[in-house]
């Protein structure tokens, strides 16, 4: 763990040649990413403003252009959706930044339906891999088609873009390969115009985070998952936390700049103050806390300073909090 | 001369059957443009009224001086028309200047020929431009290869370019409308060339001038791809450097330099949250932004107004 750190002060200061001044103590805490993260941090953001009169700005460049404003050293911190992929981590490498990779909380990717629709209230992941993956396009096209004994209704998809984090998650996690889905839904970066679309349309299905389900559980049904233990579960803040609504609950991420993170005062004060809250504000603003434990766990994994993801193989799903932090490699 | 002559007469019901067709089809077209405004001007009512009856509750002197906030009762748009009101001048000081001058050197300087002619199709070809390629010109030239950063001045200049064309074309057209007499009267008493340009080609072109600024600024005010590629931030809970200081010189130039966010990259992000109160903030901002534009078209009219009561020619 020592040795990593090592490694990535010696980077950071081969580079600081080149690149600003790595030392030099920040200004103002930069912060970029994620869209779907960005709640939580910009929750922290405003407390812990207000608290040290330390200055934070946040952005929303999406998961993607949040790392790549990260590896060129513009932020110190990056929100994610998706764990960082190996293009990025090569590009992070290359201009000498290492990170550290931190869980911040849980969100429950919830598939909901039209109000009216009274036959799917419960599905198994491998129905819905028949409904959204590739092989489905042009073709499953009615609700009949999915299950026996329902209804003879068109079937319509509605989901995130393929930029998005969320739309990432679901595939691998559904349909068991990355970027592999059917082409013919209607697509929109906007959650709420999936909501509309689906409270709409009675034929209507669709998948986006939990907070959005709950603002809407007047318009929209969601539809009970069945886990790998055989149950169907109902997404919510429980079944996230004790672990049984499975196979769609999703790590939300910030990756640390590990050298800032490690010797600039200020953002070690914000990167402490976040940990400390993180559960607290992420509740606060839809998502799901891990346990104390977990987070326990996670500020000592950040005070050994260890670089690297867990995600070097390529994406993993279901991963436990521990698993995470354990298999973090550079 | 014989009143009833019959072959004129039959002329003469032909030509008020021509009149009277005519003027139906005036009348037609007269009505098909009152219908398109009216559609227009409603829709534009119809926009306006939704987001002022749903952000009603939110426009109040609080919502102009909170900055952003995670708690929707709590959040404003302080940081936000703040770093819009600060682009803004950035891009009335750099397009302006530049804008008049180019439309009156391509009126009044340039030679005619082909190379004009290349100028002024550009020229009017770059007002079409969409405003992304825009942004996606200012993020390559002023925040890498200057390294001016994601900056109040990266914003302003960005918008600056979205604004030249429309400042150079309507400059133009204001200078195309002075009678020749004019000039030549001037010329006549002896005026330079210069002397010409400045004591009455400007003067009487001004309503036309204004009017195409404040429209270009009505238009930048609104902008918000340009400004998200560039790398406007959404959470910005402080303020930039202020403009003016207590010790001489009284100014300084940090808050160019600052990062920054605008009012339309505020809405969008309250727009896309799930819970439904920020929703409501984000229709105020709409609002805001709306009565803004209202706001500077109504000053561009009274100023044209203004300006062309007092000519006499």
């Amino acid at each position: 763990m020592v040795l990593t750190l090592k490694k990535a002060v010696i980077a950071t200061l081969a580079t600081s040649a080149i690149t600003t001044s790595a030392f030099a103590a920040v200004d103002i805490v930069k912060i970029d990413g994620s869209s779907t993260v960005y709640p939580i941090t910009e929750a922290v953001a405003e407390e812990f403003q207000k608290e040290t009169g330390i200055k934070v700005t946040v952005g929303v460049s999406g998961t993607g252009g949040g790392f790549k404003k990260f590896c060129r050293g513009e932020t110190v911190i990056s929100d994610a959706s998706r764990p960082i992929k190996a293009k990025e981590s090569k590009m992070c490498a290359d201009a000498g930044i290492s990170f550290i990779e931190i869980p911040v909380a849980f969100d429950a990717l919830t598939v909901v339906v039209n109000k009216d629709n009274d036959w799917a209230k419960e599905m198994s992941p491998e129905e819905l891999k028949k409904m959204w993956g590739p092989e489905a396009q042009g073709k499953i096209m009615n609700w009949s088609q999915v299950r026996e004994g329902f209804p003879s209704l068109p079937l319509k998809l509605y989901g995130p873009g393929a930029d998005s984090g969320t739309f990432d998650y679901f595939t691998e996690a559904i349909v068991k390969k990355e970027k592999s889905m059917r082409g013919d839904f209607t697509a929109s970066e906007d959650d709420n115009i999936l909501v509309q679309g689906v409270a709409g349309d009675k034929g209507g299905i669709g998948y986006f985070g939990l907070a959005y389900y709950a603002e809407n559980k007047d318009k929209l049904g969601a539809v009970n998952i069945k886990n790998k233990e055989g149950k169907f579960v109902p997404p919510s803040v429980d079944t996230v936390m004790d672990g049984t609504y499975n196979p769609l609950s999703r790590p939300l991420f910030i990756y640390l700049n590990a050298s800032k993170a490690a010797f600039d005062p200020k953002v070690k004060k914000f990167v402490e103050f976040y940990l400390a809250n993180a559960g607290k504000y992420s509740k606060e603003v839809g998502y799901i806390p891990f346990s104390k434990e977990e987070y326990d766990a996670i500020i000592a994994h950040y005070k050994t300073l260890k670089t690297g993801t867990a995600f070097k193989d390529g994406p993993a799903i279901g991963l436990s909090v521990k698993e995470i932090l354990d298999k973090a490699t550079d | 001369m014989k009143k009833n002559n019959l072959p004129e007469n039959k002329n003469l019901d032909l030509i008020r059957a021509l009149i009277i067709k005519h003027k139906k089809n005036d009348h037609i077209f007269a009505g098909i443009g009152f219908f398109v405004i009216a559609s227009l001007a409603v829709a534009l009512l119809v926009l306006f009224l939704d987001l002022l009856i749903n952000g009603y509750p939110k426009i109040n002197l609080e919502f102009f001086s909170n900055f952003p906030s995670r708690k929707p009762e709590m959040a404003g748009i302080l940081s936000a028309w703040m770093g819009s009101a600060l682009v803004l001048f950035v891009t009335f000081f750099v397009a302006v200047p530049i804008g008049v001058a180019a439309g009156i050197y391509l009126e009044e300087y340039a030679k005619k020929g082909w190379f004009a002619d290349l100028i002024e199709i550009n020229v009017s070809n770059l007002a079409g431009v969409p405003s992304i390629i825009y942004g996606l010109l200012a993020l390559g030239l002023f925040v890498y290869e200057f390294g001016m950063g994601q900056s109040i001045l990266t914003a302003g200049l960005t918008l600056s370019l979205l604004m030249l064309p429309i400042v150079i074309v309507s400059t133009r057209e204001a200078i195309r409308g002075i009678p020749v007499h004019i000039r030549e009267a001037a010329f006549a008493v002896g005026a330079t060339k210069w002397q010409v340009t400045w004591h009455h080609v400007i003067q009487y072109a001004m309503g036309g001038v204004l009017t195409g600024i404040i429209i270009g600024m009505a238009r930048a005010i609104g902008e918000t791809a340009p400004v998200i590629t560039i790398g406007a931030l959404t959470f910005i809970a402080f303020l930039p450097p202020s403009p003016v200081t207590e010790v001489a010189p009284f100014i300084n130039f940090d808050w160019l330099d600052a990062g920054f966010t605008v009012l339309p990259i505020q809405m969008f992000n309250w727009i896309s949250r799930p819970e439904h109160a920020f929703h409501i903030n984000a229709a105020a901002t709409g609002a805001v932004i709306i009565m803004l534009t209202l706001l500077m078209n109504g000053v561009a009219i009274k100023l044209r107004y203004n300006i062309r009561k007092k000519i006499k020619w």
